[in-house]
């Protein structure tokens, strides 16, 4: 077999149905075998637009998504969706054709050294040079990609090792000595935090994007359930636990409800799980939660101790983990007060947002898209104001519903990462909520979308600015908009020329009209809701301030 | 203060890089490195010296380190009893006259002349950092051309 050939009877195997990706010269061998194969193929209309629909794939599936693009710039374009799945530990295979090996490192016509340019940017990245290790590299890829806390894997195939032939032998097992991942956590260490949260009189559950990865969802539920602690989570950790739950709290951090800010600063032990303590999350390092104990619950040890200093680390699985405490766990906190303290920082701070009369306010906006898909849609975001309205008022009630970039925070992702959702999702509703400047980023994805028959909603939060920044500038900058303001096409007519729908909301009282007419629609949709220029995303937290120094907002 | 790591890793191609990334990413320059084969030719062995690294950022260092792929196992020597290394080769300008005052010198570092040729003459000594250090010294009085150093090796006790 050519490596082409063998390259595409691995994925096979590897059970990739459906790859992202965009042809070129160096990559020609394997789009030739492509088109024979039965794998569906996705020609998005820019590589970066592949790399965000293999991680939206992803992340809505729990599979890796796989991508595949020509060398040079097709590999380059792909950078900004590897950071992105990087950041957010999502399993991707990026595959890129790469000049012959005799020319690599001549300056040839599209050469960039990819495996350099994405060193920092992947889990693990390969060079193949010989077509023998070929296979085995393609089953480590895999393995590497989605074990352990995952990420993406770059694969850099050169032309000639595509044409090369060579006998096909798949590796049943994989073994990489010096990669063995903890999947289990220290039985003494979960003794040690049992013990502690039996003491606790202020528990909080502060979960991340690690409790969806690891399929943690129901141990959290019945975790929080049997020792009654209120549940906050970060921007990944959205939908891991139901927003409706009565100990669901929502997200924390900075542009977090205040409850949540207020009862983990006031909370005596944190219970952390699969989350990471980011930056946009504790605010004032010195100053975050000082009262509160530490257990965290990891697979990745880097992870642990990074940026607040833990009492009881648990390096393993969210999953297997939270099955130990569970069977460990004899006697639960009493924690009466504290949830009678919480229930009262829910009813003195509220989530809420003006009401300017007839003018449309993008927060209302997601309320109705959360009241006419009942909850039950994929909602993907791009990033700015229009991510955090998506993450506040939208009642997330199951894992891998809400699709964000949350730690590059790479705008033009919602789009493309929706197209990926809903292919790996079809029953599912999918949604972008976008921004004006965000889905201008990769908007030429509307073509991928018509010509597959890709039925997404983007629902562009329009404000005439790059809204978070220019929030920024209001509060800080005293007003300088410096570059803030940006214009748009019309996007009724753009959707049309694409060949999807446009529709274009003006006034409140057709919001709700508008997206009920969207999502009876079987076609690609695009809503301009021209929305109130100036709202802001509060509450807010100023970067550097501990979190409960809350700003703005009504409460 | 400075730290010595020892990292034992795949010998494949790019680990250096990967390896050597981590500190330059953080912004800390890489004192002194020493790469080479161990007895298992599949498996090379790193001695890294770095200067006044924080603590904080050395723990993540390390712990991103035995995240690697290729790395098999992250050392500490910092505060672990070991013995520590280096090599060092030097060729010094002196006048025929200096040629005892100069052999002496080496010697008295468990140096020696490995050749003498013109007014030229090179020196080679192995010890620790402080040792190679004093030589240095030492040597200056004769005029130091040329100098190579191996960077530190360690081994555990």
């Amino acid at each position: 077999m050519t490596g082409a050939q063998i390259l595409i009877e691995c994925l096979k195997r590897e059970g990739v149905q459906i790859i992202f990706g965009y042809p070129g010269g160096q990559i020609l061998p394997t789009f030739d075998k492509l088109y024979d194969s039965d794998i569906r193929f996705i020609l998005t209309r820019h590589e970066q637009g592949a790399a965000h629909a293999a991680d939206g794939y992803a992340r809505a599936t729990g599979k890796p998504g796989v991508c595949i693009v020509t060398s040079g710039p097709g590999a380059t374009n792909l950078v900004t969706g590897i950071a992105t799945a990087y950041m957010d530990s999502i399993p991707m295979i990026a595959i890129a054709g790469q000049v012959k090996t005799s020319l690599i490192g001549n300056d040839a016509f599209q050469e960039a050294d990819v495996t350099g340019i994405t060193r920092p940017i992947t889990k693990h990245n390969f060079l193949v040079k010989d077509v023998t290790d070929l296979a085995r590299i393609i089953r480590e890829a895999f393995y590497i990609a989605t074990t352990g806390r995952p990420g993406p894997v770059v694969i850099d195939l050169p032309s000639d090792v595509q044409l090369a032939d060579t006998e096909f032998i798949w590796p049943e097992e994989v073994k990489i000595r010096s990669y063995q991942p903890t999947y289990f956590g220290h039985p003494g260490q979960i003794k040690k935090a049992v013990k502690l949260i039996a003491r606790a009189k202020r528990p909080i559950l502060y979960i991340g994007g690690g409790v969806i990865t690891s399929g943690a969802h129901l141990e959290l539920k019945e975790l929080a359930e049997k020792i009654q602690a209120p549940v906050t989570w970060t921007l990944m950790g959205i939908g891991a636990f139901s927003a409706k739950h009565p100990l669901s709290l929502g997200m924390l951090g900075m542009h977090g409800t205040a409850f949540a800010n207020h009862s983990i600063m006031e909370a005596d032990l944190i219970i952390a799980v699969g989350a990471r303590f980011d930056d946009r999350v504790t605010g004032r390092l010195d100053a975050f939660a000082p009262g509160a104990k530490v257990i965290h619950i990891d697979i990745d040890p880097a992870s642990i101790s990074k940026n607040v200093s833990v009492e009881i680390p648990i390096v393993g699985d969210c999953k297997n983990v939270l099955g130990q405490l569970l069977e460990e766990l004899r006697s639960p906190p009493e924690v009466s007060d504290w949830l009678k303290h919480v229930e009262g920082l829910k009813k003195k701070h509220p989530l809420s947002y003006r009401d300017l009369g007839n003018k449309i306010m993008p927060q209302f906006v997601i309320e109705q898209i959360d009241e006419v898909t009942k909850g039950e849609a994929i909602i993907t975001t791009e990033v700015g104001q229009n991510q955090m309205w998506a993450a506040q008022w939208y009642k997330y009630l199951y894992p891998r519903s809400f699709i964000s970039s949350g730690g590059l925070g790479t705008m033009g992702f919602g789009f493309p990462a929706a197209i990926g959702a809903k292919l790996g999702r079809p029953d599912k509703m999918v949604i972008d909520i976008a921004g004006d400047g965000s889905i201008q980023m990769n908007i030429q994805e509307l073509a991928t979308c018509v010509c597959n028959k890709i039925n997404v909603k983007v629902m562009i939060l329009n404000n005439g600015y790059l809204g978070m920044v220019r929030q920024w500038q209001e509060l800080f900058y005293k007003r300088r908009y410096s570059y803030t303001c940006i214009s748009g096409p019309d996007y009724v007519l753009l959707a049309q020329s694409y060949g999807a729908v446009g529709i274009r909301v003006t006034k409140k009282e057709d919001v709700r009209p508008a997206i009920e007419r969207a999502i009876s629609i079987d076609n690609t949709v695009l809503i301009d809701f021209q929305v109130e220029p100036e709202e802001n995303v509060f509450p807010m937290v100023p970067a550097g301030e501990a979190i409960n120094k809350i700003i703005g907002g009504l409460a | 203060m400075k730290h010595t790591i020892s990292v034992l890793v795949e010998n494949k191609f790019g680990v250096l890089a990967r390896v050597a990334g981590l500190f330059s990413a953080r912004g800390y320059n890489i004192q002194s490195l020493a790469v080479s084969e161990t007895n298992d030719p599949a498996v090379s062995y790193m001695t890294i010296v770095v200067d006044a690294l924080d603590e904080k950022v050395l723990d993540q260092i390390k712990k991103q380190l035995n995240k690697l792929i290729d790395v098999i196992t992250v050392t500490d020597f910092t505060k672990k009893e070991h013995v520590s290394r280096e090599l060092v080769l030097v060729k010094v300008e002196y006048s025929a006259k200096d040629k005892i005052k100069l052999e002496n010198v080496a010697a008295k570092y468990a140096g020696k002349v490995l050749q003498h040729k013109g007014d030229t003459g090179i020196i080679e000594a192995v010890g620790d950092h402080q040792q190679i250090k004093d030589l240095l010294e030492s040597l200056s009085q004769f005029g130091v051309r040329e100098l190579v150093r191996s960077g530190s090796l360690v081994i555990g006790c």
